[in-house]
């Protein structure tokens, strides 16, 4: 059997959030009665005609910017044209072979190209399923039509489901710093298409590739290109070829189901808009544009492992997602002293408390939490203690300190407490004791666990391990 | 002497002098265009509209062209699959017109959405020529040249592709001015060709042209090719032509199917200018034949686009509304459209087609390129070119439907300026066989003022007499 390789590129379209559609002065809107948010131009009455919407060009310079493109200095928008109910001009108005933003990089996946667009109205099939096939009619809402998007396309650089994954959490990340979208997958803020691919290992020329269309969620991504990579090869290894078509993924049946093949592809007869002047970028806009770019993720990520010595993975974790980095951070900003430990504690600790919540909407302040990394250090409180304190702390919220007090969760105190108890299990277990003479360090378990015993688990086991090895004199 | 005997100024004039009724003009036209005859509207106002009468158009009724939108009255674009649509708002250039004072009269016959050169395409009958009412008025502003020259409406607005204002002006014996690309917003303007298209006034005369134009002019926030003019509109006043410098193209003189008597028409006033004082020369337009092959991509092109909207799906026409989608766009646009409109929809659709959008559309992008060059060229040496506005006078009804590059042909002297974007203006130049013969002037982009200025001194001394087709 062949080892083979997947090579994926992602097209991803994100509503921007601006306060009107593309080309029309209708407000975005999302769960409104049906066609409250319309108009002439965006029902494409006879005789109506586009104007381009000044901030969605901003945010779409913004984005460039953010993912290293090259912005163009003058771009064109083109009609792609085709019949459809839910495009109410017979053509929707997009970027074609002159975009605003080319190339470009984002983690280790770089960018193809970036560019506007305006979206589709929605369909509302009327009947049990809600899906196309086996209802009687279909009805428009046009609220939708128009809203501005940016259409990203990566190149083929992502090799795994995984990868993709993680790959476009990134890249929500990047663009809800940015303040642009919502980017809420659920409502189709964002959405994802997949090109996927396979090839032997080792091979540099791509393998015949399908379109994974219109994922909505990222766990559904992954499992599609997963079920797709299979299928693929399957095929393969059955000698069959895999066929170029369009295919839809059904998250609960796990099933991959061809939309159209090849031979039905549309001729787009794209050209350009004769209805818009080409789109100017000055350097006034582009200067603008930099001076509000945030600091983004991957950026971020570096500082964390550069300035603070975190490990890449704790840096990209915290990093990536950002509401964990705003809260490392203010918990830092308390106390600075081992950001190391602080990190695993945010995203180890308290994120497998509160999974996927925000930790600033959660009842551990994050002065609370730095506060209790701080008597970990001094010793005050051992880990089995401080993660008790922890518990309480996202249950009730608080002051660790007092939470020590008041529970009697504070460390049994180094010297001659701690002595004491050690001196008393290594009398009561001469056997390990002896065996720990001859050299044999795994008997000093019993005694760590009788000290435990004795202290209800708020003695530091390192500490006992150094008091032991002192009282027998071992190196 | 009777009110309908006034020019459109003139009128406005006597109404902001206190010296005419605006609601007597008013009833005056309304009896007139009901009675019309012609077939050169669509549709006619039961009663005034109550808007001003005291801006600068004097409460002077306008007939506007079918394809510009006008809130609550049909807007069908002389096509079935229009029928009876009335579009929630107004186009800007009648906002404008009404918001100067002109109230609106009727709205006039055209050719189905612009296509056309005969008023024949209409899917509401031909328009017949006032001079010879078995003849064609020229298209696709029919309707708008006709109710002009019939003095049914004091004034008219249309819109010229390809020379869809000066073709019927001259073949009807009134003044057409196609402005500069942009002078005037597309916004409300039913599209045919966006790159192309451009309202302009159909007029009696030339001063009622620069007045109707100085009210519709001005960049519009609605439509991004906009311009406006860099300076306003101002009254033509001059009696010669000294320090002209008119261009008079070889091409106007090589080309075969250019009627005698409108060329001996042409010849005689490019005489008459050089007796006003111009200095007259040849010129050379080298690519200006391809023109009419350039524009026979590029339109039809763009048109195939901006006719797909007429789907069912929303407005208009919906033949079989019960059946599956393919079924219903399919019968709805088969029995919506003329057999010109789907004729360009093909032609249009081949030219943007995967593998020819290169070899058809490509080419006929550079060849409008060059047109441009050539017309920038004779500008260093020109202020104006000249020639006759159409081959032919007005030609009897079906004479060429049967025929569609006999058809086009009518196009040959006007589609040039309107692949550059410039302006040009048709002027009545007397008549050939009893029919009116036009004589066109195009200038470089924005010369709105300087052209007007020059077609009013040609107009004085050719003097016209239109009267006979209000008779």
């Amino acid at each position: 059997m062949t080892d083979y390789e997947p090579v994926i590129g992602l097209e991803i379209h994100v509503q921007l959030s601006t306060r009107t559609k593309m080309f029309c002065g209708c407000e975005l809107s999302f769960g409104d009665p049906p066609n409250t948010h319309t108009c002439p131009v965006c029902l494409g009455l006879p005789g109506t005609l586009p104007v381009l919407n000044a901030r969605a060009i901003d945010f779409g310079i913004l984005l460039g910017l953010a993912l290293e493109c090259e912005i163009a200095p003058r771009s064109l928008f083109h009609r792609k044209n085709y019949f459809y109910p839910d495009l109410p001009k017979g053509y929707q108005i997009s970027q074609y072979d002159v975009p605003l933003c080319r190339g470009g990089r984002l983690g280790e996946v770089r960018i193809h190209r970036v560019h506007l667009e305006e979206d589709a109205a929605k369909l509302v099939h009327l009947g049990e399923s809600g899906r196309i096939h086996g209802s009687a009619h279909s009805i428009v809402d046009f609220n939708r039509g128009g809203t501005p998007l940016v259409e990203i396309v990566s190149e083929p650089d992502v090799r795994s489901p995984e990868q993709a994954r993680e790959w476009l959490q990134l890249l929500r990340t990047t663009v809800r710093q940015l303040g642009i979208s919502d980017v809420n997958m659920e409502e189709g803020s964002l959405r994802c298409d997949a090109n996927v691919s396979i090839r032997p290992v080792g091979r540099s020329e791509l393998g015949v590739k399908t379109e994974l269309k219109n994922m909505n969620s990222f766990r559904f991504i992954e499992r599609g290109i997963t079920a797709e990579i299979a299928r693929q090869t399957a095929l393969l290894d059955a000698g069959e070829p895999v066929v170029q078509e369009t295919l839809h993924f059904d998250p609960q049946s796990g099933s991959l189901t061809p939309l159209r093949s090849k031979e039905e592809a549309h001729d787009y007869r794209y050209f350009p808009e004769p209805d818009l002047v080409p789109l100017v970028v000055t350097e006034e806009m582009l200067a603008e544009a930099r001076a509000q770019l945030p600091e983004l993720p991957a950026a971020r990520a570096e500082r964390y492992a550069r300035e603070l010595g975190l490990a890449d993975d704790r840096a990209r974790l915290l990093a990536f997602r950002s509401e964990l980095g705003s809260y490392f951070e203010a918990a830092l900003a308390h106390d600075g002293e081992d950001p190391q430990t602080l990190a695993n504690w945010v995203v180890g600790e308290l994120v497998s408390r509160i999974g996927d919540a925000d930790p600033a909407q959660s009842r551990v302040a994050p002065e609370a939490l730095a506060g209790l990394v701080g008597l970990l250090r001094a010793g005050r409180v051992t880990q089995g203690g401080a993660r008790q304190v922890l518990d309480r702390l996202v249950a009730d919220g608080g002051d660790p300190a007092a939470i020590v007090d008041a529970e009697d969760l504070g460390a049994v105190g180094g010297g001659d407490e701690l002595g004491a108890i050690v001196d008393r299990a290594l009398e009561a277990q001469p056997e390990e004791v002896e065996q720990l003479r001859q050299g044999n360090m795994r008997a000093i378990g019993p005694i760590v666990g009788f000290v435990m015993r004795e202290t209800k688990g708020r003695a530091d086991g390192k500490e006992v391990t150094r008091i032991v090895r002192e009282r027998l004199g071992l190196s | 002497m009777t009110p309908l005997d006034l020019s459109a100024a003139a009128a406005a004039e006597r109404v902001r002098a206190g010296d005419l009724d605006a609601g007597e003009l008013w009833e005056l036209y309304r009896g007139r265009a009901a009675a019309d005859d012609l077939g050169a509207f669509v549709w006619v106002a039961e009663e005034r509209p109550g808007n001003p009468t005291d801006g600068p158009l004097g409460g002077v009724p306008v007939a506007v062209k079918d394809l510009f939108c006008t809130a609550g009255v049909p807007s069908q674009a002389g096509s079935k699959i229009l029928e009876g649509y009335r579009p929630p708002y107004t186009a800007t250039a009648v906002e404008r017109l009404t918001g100067a004072g002109a109230p609106l009269l009727a709205k006039t016959n055209q050719d189905e959405f612009a296509m056309g050169s005969s008023n024949e395409n209409s899917a509401f009958g031909p328009v017949r020529n006032p001079w010879d009412r078995e003849r064609v008025p020229g298209g696709s502003s029919g309707g708008s040249a006709a109710a002009v020259a019939a003095g049914l409406a004091p004034w008219a607005i249309g819109t010229d592709t390809g020379g869809s204002i000066r073709q019927p002006a001259s073949l009807c014996g009134i003044v057409g001015l196609k402005p500069t690309y942009g002078a005037i917003s597309r916004y409300g303007m039913i599209a045919f060709a966006s790159s192309l298209d451009q309202a302009g006034p159909l007029t009696r005369d030339v001063a009622d042209a620069a007045l109707l134009l100085s009210a519709m002019v001005g960049k519009d926030p609605c439509d991004s090719t906009s311009l406006g003019l860099p300076e306003p509109v101002t009254e033509p006043t001059a009696t010669d032509l000294r320090g002209v410098r008119l261009g008079v193209p070889e091409e106007v003189f090589e080309t075969e199917g250019v009627e005698s008597g409108v060329l001996a028409a042409f010849e005689a006033t490019v005489e008459l200018a050089r007796q006003l004082g111009a200095t007259v020369e040849r010129c050379h337009l080298p690519h200006a034949p391809h023109a009419l092959s350039a524009y026979y991509l590029i339109a039809p092109a763009e048109a195939s686009s901006n006719l797909a909207r007429y789907d069912g799906v929303r407005y208009g026409l919906r033949v079989n509304g019960d059946a599956d989608l393919l079924t219903m766009y399919l019968r709805t646009r088969g029995a919506g459209f003329g057999p010109e409109v789907k004729r360009r929809i093909m032609l249009g659709t081949y030219a943007l087609s995967s593998g020819y959008y290169d070899a058809y559309y490509g080419t006929a992008q550079k060849v409008r390129t060059l047109i441009s060059d050539d017309f920038r060229a004779a500008w260093e040496r020109f202020d104006f070119v000249v020639t006759p506005t159409s081959p032919t006078v007005a030609f009897p009804l079906g004479a060429k439907t049967a025929d569609p590059l006999a058809m086009y042909l009518n196009d040959y002297f006007t589609v040039p300026m309107s692949l550059a974007g410039i302006p040009a203006i048709s002027i009545p130049n007397g008549l050939s066989e009893r029919l009116p013969t036009g004589f066109q002037l195009a200038g470089p982009a924005f010369s709105e003022n300087r052209l007007l200025d020059a077609a009013h001194a040609l107009e004085r001394a050719i003097g016209f007499d239109g009267s006979a087709a209000r008779a």
